[in-house]
């Protein structure tokens, strides 16, 4: 292999794009008047340039670091000046816009490929490359989002850009507190910690009692195939409007993956260090909170985890049915209703943010508890 | 071979008979209030117990119908009526069906796809995977109404809205699962097809398949069940005439809650059927390829 200039193949096709690009200027459909064509051939030049270095550096140098660094700074430079080239309207973007995101782009994904073939023998360096790299995706997608949103102009109502979705966060943040407040801090940790709950100490009594699990467990497997959420109008029916009935419909929804899970996982534990707990003299409690329970925990916490996103939906989906007016699923429909797609897709946004911060609260007690367990040891999980 | 099924069949049935008496329990405890209130603006103080009972168990919109009521009212919707009609169940599950079936197949495919890549293109697997998790933590059912009427602005009606929906719940539980069995392969067999100067393609298809087909199956049955929530919720916001979702938002308008539960049993049933078919696949496909029965 050719090590003093070996040029990647998405690089390759970045450059060509880019030379491509100049062909078909000018970036933006702007009137003569409005623009000083002289700024706008300078900026095109440079983001062009920029791509172009990028290309060759990493053609050129051998070292992963350098490559990476140069590739990120080119791709991202680059897309920030061809935003403020059609920053002045909507739907002005020609084609050699198109061509040259598609040139960041392919430089993005050569930086992401570079930093993924790193192994730093550091291990914070390895955490952070951990993080990098799924955020450069992340910003990928809200980055081509936002071009073909705003550079084609595609209407409001239909797919806001995400500025403007931030913008909407930004301002509107008493009324999203207020949403949370109302459908996460009450209804679903209220629902979710009486489902969860239920469910185990209902697991706890099927595994004392052998009947009852032998009748209970084909049931709950039966019962997670089901449509679940749609006992939703049912609960608004039973408990009234408020956040009372929303709870009691994540409280159903979590109740048998926390049943199943939790009685998978008391059978968990080998027949040895079973015979060992027995040769202690142990009994049945003793077994359990110090045997069995612990080598349940990797399964409870899954159940533990998947019931955070169930938990979430529940509680928004019971909100479509009757609300008072406050809460995400009131929000979301009403605003849908009134063309306001942007709250909507704020209030979105927010409730990703929750599921995620949820479940990262949760993954982060089960690294905590399940220390042992050879998935949070170093294996690949 | 009988031994088992009745001791499975036992409890199992002890339990239903369980939930089946507490449910009768619930529907007089909870109806009853609104039956002795009929019954003094009516002037007729029960007489009896039973003669109360009775009453409580056969109102026209209870609170909490009672089992035998939504029987009765899904075996006329399912049975006794034409399927075109608009009452039927059998209709309105086959509408739900068709879109839960195209985004059935969507998601498995994309779930394919992606599973491929990421197994096979280091970059995407560093990259997409946390996000494929991240994606699975946006409630979409939440968002499930405004996808549809957006998709209807631009023109987009009908039966693909709603399977988009399905499609996202269904991609990622076979994409989670289908990189775990074609990652499944041990290392010894991998070294096997090396020795054979096997191409990357043939180690693909001859080795990292064949041991995926098992995990692909585990997964398209969770993906189904999802696929038919998504469908089923799709189907709640403005517009949807037809489907399960349509029926149940239908009558939690006019507080019809015997067509409440009927309508979720059927629900219940296409997820169940759903299930079993794809259960039913699997064993098919295990057995044509050599699994031998455990």
């Amino acid at each position: 292999m050719n090590t003093a200039f070996y040029l990647s193949w998405q690089c390759l096709v970045a450059g060509l794009l880019a030379i491509a690009s100049l062909f078909f200027l000018p970036i933006a459909a702007v009137e003569p008047a409005y623009s000083a064509p002289a700024t706008s051939m300078l900026v095109t030049a440079l983001i062009v340039g920029l791509i172009l270095i990028g290309c060759v550096v990493d053609a050129k140098f051998s070292s992963a670091a350098v490559k990476a660094t140069a590739l990120f700074l080119g791709a991202h430079i680059a897309v920030f000046l061809l935003f403020a080239e059609i920053a002045s309207a909507n739907g002005i973007a020609r084609t050699p816009f198109y061509l040259l995101l598609a040139a960041c782009w392919l430089l993005a994904w050569r930086c992401v490929t570079v930093l993924s073939s790193m192994h730093p023998a550091n291990r914070t360096a390895n955490a952070l490359l951990r993080l990098l790299i799924p955020a450069i995706f992340g910003a990928w997608i809200l980055i081509i989002w936002e071009a073909v949103t705003r550079g084609a102009g595609i209407p409001f109502i239909l797919l806001p850009p995400p500025s403007a979705i931030g913008a909407r966060i930004a301002n509107s943040l008493p009324v999203l507190a207020a949403d949370v407040n109302q459908t996460i801090f009450k209804a679903v940790i209220a629902g979710y910690v009486i489902g969860c709950g239920a469910g185990f100490v209902t697991a706890i009594l099927a595994d004392r009692v052998s009947f009852l699990r032998k009748g209970l467990l084909p049931i709950g497997n039966m019962v997670s195939a089901l449509p679940i959420i749609g006992v939703a109008p049912i609960m608004v029916m039973w408990f009234g409007f408020d956040w009372q009935s929303k709870a009691a419909v994540v409280v159903i929804m979590t109740f048998f993956p926390m049943l199943v899970n939790t009685v998978a996982g008391l059978a968990a534990s080998g027949h040895m260090e079973r015979d060992l707990m027995r040769t202690y003299a142990s009994n049945y409690w003793q077994t359990l909170v110090k045997l069995r329970l612990p080598a349940a925990a990797p399964f409870i916490f899954n159940a533990l985890k998947i019931n955070s996103t169930l938990a979430l939906i529940g509680a928004i989906v019971a909100e479509f049915f009757g609300t008072p007016v406050v809460g995400m699923g009131f929000r979301i429909s009403t605003e849908v209703g009134r063309m306001n797609i942007d709250m909507v897709w704020a209030e979105i946004a927010v409730a990703a943010l929750a599921g995620s911060v949820f479940y990262g609260v949760i993954a982060l007690v089960e690294r905590a508890a399940t220390f042992w367990h050879p998935s949070v040891r170093g294996g690949r999980a | 071979m009988t031994d088992p099924l009745r001791a499975k069949f036992l409890p199992v049935t002890t339990i239903l008979l369980g939930i089946v008496v507490g449910w009768y329990v619930l529907a007089v405890f909870m109806n009853a209030p609104f039956q002795r209130d009929l019954d003094r603006r009516a002037g007729e103080p029960p007489r009896i117990v039973v003669d109360f009972v009775e009453k409580t168990l056969s109102q026209p919109k209870p609170i909490v119908p009672a089992p035998h009521q939504v029987a009765q009212n899904f075996f006329e919707n399912t049975f006794l009526r034409k399927i075109t009609s608009n009452r039927s169940l059998v209709y309105h599950a086959g509408v739900t069906l068709a879109s839960t079936m195209l985004g059935f197949a969507f998601g498995t495919a994309l779930g394919i796809l992606i599973a491929v890549g990421i197994v096979h293109v280091l970059a995407l697997d560093r990259s997409l995977m946390p996000w494929i998790i991240a994606s699975q933590t946006i409630p979409i059912l939440a968002i499930a109404p405004m996808i549809i009427v957006v998709l209807a602005a631009i023109g987009i009606t009908g039966l693909l809205p709603k399977a988009l929906i399905s499609t996202y719940l269904s991609f990622f539980p076979v994409a989670v699962g289908m990189v775990k069995g074609l990652r499944s392969p041990e290392i010894m067999h991998l070294d096997l097809m090396h020795t054979y100067n096997a191409s990357p393609s043939q180690t693909f298809w001859k080795l990292r398949v064949p041991a995926s087909v098992p995990f692909l199956f585990a997964s398209m049955k969770v993906a189904v069940a999802a696929s038919l929530v998504g469908a089923i919720v799709g189907e709640l916001p403005t517009g949807a005439v037809a489907g399960i979702g349509a029926k149940l938002l239908n009558a939690s308008y006019f507080s019809n809650t015997i067509d409440m539960w009927a309508a979720l049993v059927a629900g219940s049933v296409v997820a169940l059927l759903l299930v079993g078919l794809v259960g039913f696949a699997g064993r098919i496909v295990d057995r044509a390829m050599g699994a031998r029965p455990a």
